[in-house]
C-alpha cells in the first residue's frame, strides 16, 4: 500500500535509488516507523516482466543514460560507451544479480594496516570494526536467505560446477562449495526454491533469487510508511543557508521537474551516480560538490579486480543450465604478499548464453580463433574473477561537459587505470584458473578480460577522519549532518568478496542509526 | 527471406541471375545462393555488393555449420537509403584490395585464408568496425543460429532445468 508523502512534506526521509542500499534502507526505516518517500529513475518490473532472453532483457532493464570512459582499462577501449553495467529499475542492480553473497574477512576491513603502503595505492582502514558487523552480517543473510548461513542447504550442483570442482579438487584446493548464495534452496520467506532455468542475470522469474524489488520494496509499502516514486530521476541535492539538506529536485516520468522537501536525505544511485548528483549538486556554499570538502567525492573508485576464464572440453558441459553463479573456489582469498600481491580474490563459476558469450569473450576479436570457441560452446565450462583492487585517487568519476543526458545534466565519466597490484593479482587468477580447467582435460583455455563494471565501489568512501573521505562510520557525510550516502560508494576498501551482502548489511545498520538520530532530535 | 522471392521458381532464379563466385548468384534486385536455397531482394544496394558483404561476414565470423542465409539475416539491415553509401565505398574497397592482390574480386579469391588476408589489411577501417561490431549482435543474437551452437534459450515456460539436465554430465 503505497503512501503518498506531499511534495511539501518536509518529515520525510528521501531515499534516491532503490537498489542493494536504497532498497532495504527504505524498508527498514519503514518497518520502524519512519516516513519514507524513494525516488527511483526507473520503473517497475516484477518476475512476470522479466525476460529470459539476454539482449531484451538488458534493454529492459540496462542503465543506458550517457556515459563516458578514459583511463587503460581494456573496458574504455572495448565498451566505451558502457563503463559499467547497472540496472535502471525499482530494485536496482538486484535485479541483475548473481547472489553470491560474502562476509569481508576481517583483515579486510584494515586495508592500510594489513597491506601497509603501498606505492600509488590511497589505502584506508575503515572506521569499524569488524565485530560490529557480525550482527548485521547475520540479519543480512536471513534477509537475504543466503545457502550455507543460518541453517539454510546449499545449491545443488550444476554441470558447469562439477567440472570446476574436479578441477579445483585436481588442484588441491580445499574450499570449494556450490557458493553462498541469495537464492533459495528451499522455500523461504514465501519465495520458492530456485528451478535452475539459468536466467539469474535477467531477473529470476522464479522470485528464487532475492532481490528488494519483491521483497524488501513491497515489505515497507505496505506498512503504509514507504512511498516509491518511478521514474523519478534525481536531478540535484538543495541545501539552505546554514548548510542543510532540504529537498531534491527530480524528472518525473513526464519529464517535469518536481522538488520534494526532505528532513534527510539518502543518497544509493550506484558508485557512479551517486558522486554524480553531489558533484551536479555544487552551490555557492559547495563549490566543488555537494559534501566534498576533503575532495574526495567520485575517487577511489574501484571495481574489483576481475576477468573469466573459459575452457572447452571434449564432452558438453551445457554451462547455460542451471544458476549463472554456481559455486566458488575461497583457497585464494586470503592475503598472502609471497603471491606478489596484496589481497585475495574469489573464483566463482559463471555461465552466459550464446549471445552474451559472443560479445564478451574476446571483444572485438574475430576470424577462426573466435569462432572455433563458440562452435566449442555446448563443451564449455567458465569461470569469474574478483579480487580486491586497490583504491587510487585518480580513478574517478568526474563530470564531462562535453556530453550531457536527457536532462541536459553533464554526463560522468569514468576514469579507471589499473594499479600494478591488480594486474599482478589478475596474471596470478587468470593462471589458476586456467590450471583448473587444465587439470580435468580442457583443450583450450581463454583468458578472457573484464566486463563493464558490476561492483562499482568507493567514490563516496567512508573515513574516521574528514580529511580523508565522504562519510563517516554509518554513511552520514562529514559536511552536511542530514545527508547521507547509503550504498556501495561508502566503501573505504573494496575486499575480495562481491559487495552486496556488505552492503545490505550497511543499509540496515546505517537505518538503526538514521531512526536513532531521529529520536534522539539530533537530525 | 524466403518469403519475399517465393514467387520465383528455382528454375526461374537462376536462369535470371549471374553467378557471384561459386556460392552465390546475383540478379537485378536479389541475391540468392547457387543452390537457389534462399534468395534476398536488395532494394538500395547492388545485389553484388550485398553478396560480397555475405561472404564479408562469414569470414570474419567463419561457422561451417552456419548456412549463409543466417549470414544475410545478419547483414540484411545495411540494405537501406541510409547505410548504402558506406556499405557500396566499403565494399569497393574490399573489391579493390583483392584485385591489388591479383584475384578478380573479393569473392573470387578461392581460399578463405586470402580473403582473411584483406580484411586484416582494413581490420581498423570505420567500415570494418562496423560489419563487425554489427555482427556480434547480428549473427548471435538470432535464434534460428541458437540451435546451431546447441544453446537452448529460454528455459522459464518449460519449468528451467531443474528436472531437465541442470547435472546430467557423468563424464566428469
Ligand atoms: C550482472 C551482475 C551480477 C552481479 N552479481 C553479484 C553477486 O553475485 N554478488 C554481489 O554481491 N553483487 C553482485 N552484483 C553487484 C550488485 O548488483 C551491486 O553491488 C548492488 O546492486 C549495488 O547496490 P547499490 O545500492 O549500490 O546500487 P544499485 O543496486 O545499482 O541501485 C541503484 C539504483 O539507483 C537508481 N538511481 C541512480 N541514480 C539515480 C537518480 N539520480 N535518481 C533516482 N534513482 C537513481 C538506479 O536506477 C538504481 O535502481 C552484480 C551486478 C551485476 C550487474
Ligand atoms: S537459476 Fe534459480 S535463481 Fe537463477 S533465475 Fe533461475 S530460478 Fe532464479
Amino acid at each position: 500500500m503505497a503512501a503518498p508523502f506531499e511534495l511539501s512534506d518536509d518529515s520525510v526521509v528521501v531515499i534516491i535509488g532503490t537498489g542493494a542500499g536504497g532498497g532495504v534502507l527504505a524498508n527498514e526505516l519503514a518497518q520502524k516507523g519512519v516516513s519514507v518517500v524513494a525516488l527511483e529513475a526507473g520503473g517497475r518490473y516484477l518476475p512476470q516482466d522479466y525476460i529470459n532472453d539476454e539482449w531484451e532483457s538488458f534493454g529492459q532493464l540496462a542503465w543506458l543514460d550517457a556515459r563516458t570512459t578514459s583511463g587503460d582499462w581494456r573496458v574504455a577501449n572495448d565498451f566505451s560507451g558502457l563503463p559499467a553495467w547497472i540496472v535502471k529499475a525499482v530494485g536496482g542492480t538486484t535485479t541483475h544479480w548473481a547472489g553470491a553473497s560474502l562476509r569481508f574477512q576481517d583483515h579486510e576491513w584494515k586495508a592500510k594496516t594489513n597491506y601497509g603502503n603501498v606505492q600509488g595505492a590511497n589505502l584506508l582502514d575503515w572506521p569499524i570494526d569488524p565485530r560490529e558487523m557480525d550482527d548485521y552480517y547475520t540479519k543480512a543473510e536471513d534477509k537475504l536467505g543466503v545457502t550455507r548461513t543460518g541453517g539454510r542447504a546449499g545449491l545443488p550442483g550444476s554441470n558447469n560446477y562439477k567440472v570446476f570442482e574436479a578441477g579445483a579438487k585436481a588442484l588441491g584446493y580445499k574450499e570449494v562449495h556450490t557458493g553462498r548464495m541469495a537464492i533459495n534452496s528451499a522455500e523461504n520467506d514465501g519465495r520458492m526454491a530456485c528451478q535452475q532455468t539459468g536466467f539469474c542475470f535477467q531477473g529470476c522469474k522464479w522470485g528464487a533469487k532475492w532481490s528488494s524489488a519483491y521483497t524488501d520494496i513491497p515489505a515497507g509499502e505496505e506498512t503504509g510508511n514507504l512511498e516509491v516514486r518511478e521514474r523519478a530521476h534525481v536531478l540535484r541535492i538543495e541545501h539552505d543557508d546554514s548548510g542543510k539538506a532540504t529537498g531534491v529536485v527530480y524528472a518525473d516520468a513526464d519529464g517535469n521537474e518536481q522538488r520534494q522537501s526532505a528532513r534527510i536525505v539518502c543518497v544509493a544511485g550506484n558508485s557512479i551516480e551517486s558522486p554524480r548528483l553531489l558533484l551536479n549538486s555544487a552551490s555557492n556554499l559547495f563549490p566543488d560538490g555537494l559534501a566534498n570538502s576533503s575532495g574526495q567525492v567520485g575517487r577511489n573508485y574501484m571495481r574489483h579486480m576481475t576477468g573469466s576464464v573459459y575452457a572447452t572440453f571434449d564432452k558438453p558441459v551445457k554451462m547455460w543450465r542451471g544458476t549463472t553463479m554456481a559455486g566458488i573456489i575461497q583457497d585464494e582469498a586470503r592475503h598472502d604478499p609471497s603471491r606478489g600481491f596484496v589481497g585475495g580474490y574469489e573464483l566463482e563459476t559463471l555461465a552466459l548464453g550464446l549471445p552474451f558469450m559472443a560479445a564478451f569473450l574476446d571483444p572485438g576479436g574475430w576470424g577462426r580463433e573466435f569462432t572455433t570457441a563458440l562452435d566449442s560452446y555446448e563443451n564449455m565450462a567458465g569461470m569469474w574473477i574478483v579480487g580486491e583492487d586497490m583504491p587510487q585517487e585518480t580513478n574517478r568519476i568526474t563530470l564531462n561537459y562535453d556530453v550531457t543526458d536527457q536532462y541536459g545534466l553533464p554526463a560522468p565519466n569514468v576514469h579507471f587505470d589499473d594499479h600494478p597490484n591488480d594486474i599482478a593479482m589478475r596474471n596470478h587468477a587468470y593462471k589458476q584458473g586456467m590450471a583448473v580447467y587444465e587439470a580435468v582435460g580442457a583443450t583450450r583455455v581463454f583468458p578472457t578480460p573484464p566486463y563493464p563494471s558490476t561492483h562499482n565501489l568507493g567514490t563516496n568512501r567512508m573515513s574516521e577522519n574528514p580529511r580523508d573521505g565522504v562519510v563517516n562510520k554509518w554513511g552520514q557525510t562529514h559536511d552536511v549532518a542530514n545527508l547521507f550516502v547509503s550504498d556501495g560508494s561508502q566503501f573505504t576498501t573494496g575486499a575480495a568478496e562481491n559487495p552486496t551482502l556488505t552492503i545490505v548489511a550497511l543499509a540496515i545498520r546505517q537505518a538503526d542509526h538514521i531512526a536513532a538520530e531521529m529520536n534522539a532530535g539530533n537530525i | 527471406m524466403k518469403d519475399q522471392t517465393s514467387h520465383i521458381t528455382r528454375r526461374d532464379l537462376l536462369s535470371r541471375s549471374a553467378a557471384l563466385g561459386t556460392a552465390f548468384v546475383v540478379g537485378t534486385s536479389y541475391v540468392a545462393s547457387s543452390t537457389a536455397a534462399w534468395a534476398m531482394e536488395v532494394a538500395h544496394l547492388q545485389p553484388a555488393t550485398m553478396a560480397t558483404l555475405i561472404q564479408m561476414a562469414r569470414d570474419i565470423y567463419p561457422h561451417d555449420h552456419v548456412a549463409d542465409e543466417h549470414y544475410a539475416t545478419a547483414v540484411k539491415g545495411y540494405d537501406s537509403e541510409d547505410a548504402k553509401d558506406m556499405v557500396e565505398a566499403g565494399i569497393a574497397a574490399l573489391n579493390a584490395a583483392a584485385v591489388g592482390q591479383g584475384f578478380p574480386s573479393y569473392v573470387d579469391t578461392g581460399w578463405e585464408r586470402d580473403r582473411v588476408d584483406i580484411l586484416r589489411g582494413m581490420e581498423n577501417s570505420a567500415f570494418f568496425q562496423m560489419v563487425r561490431g554489427g555482427l556480434v549482435t547480428g549473427l548471435y543474437n538470432q535464434k534460428a543460429v541458437w540451435p546451431l551452437f546447441g544453446y537452448e534459450g529460454e528455459s522459464y515456460s518449460q519449468g528451467g532445468y531443474i528436472d531437465r539436465g541442470f547435472d546430467d554430465i557423468n563424464w566428469i
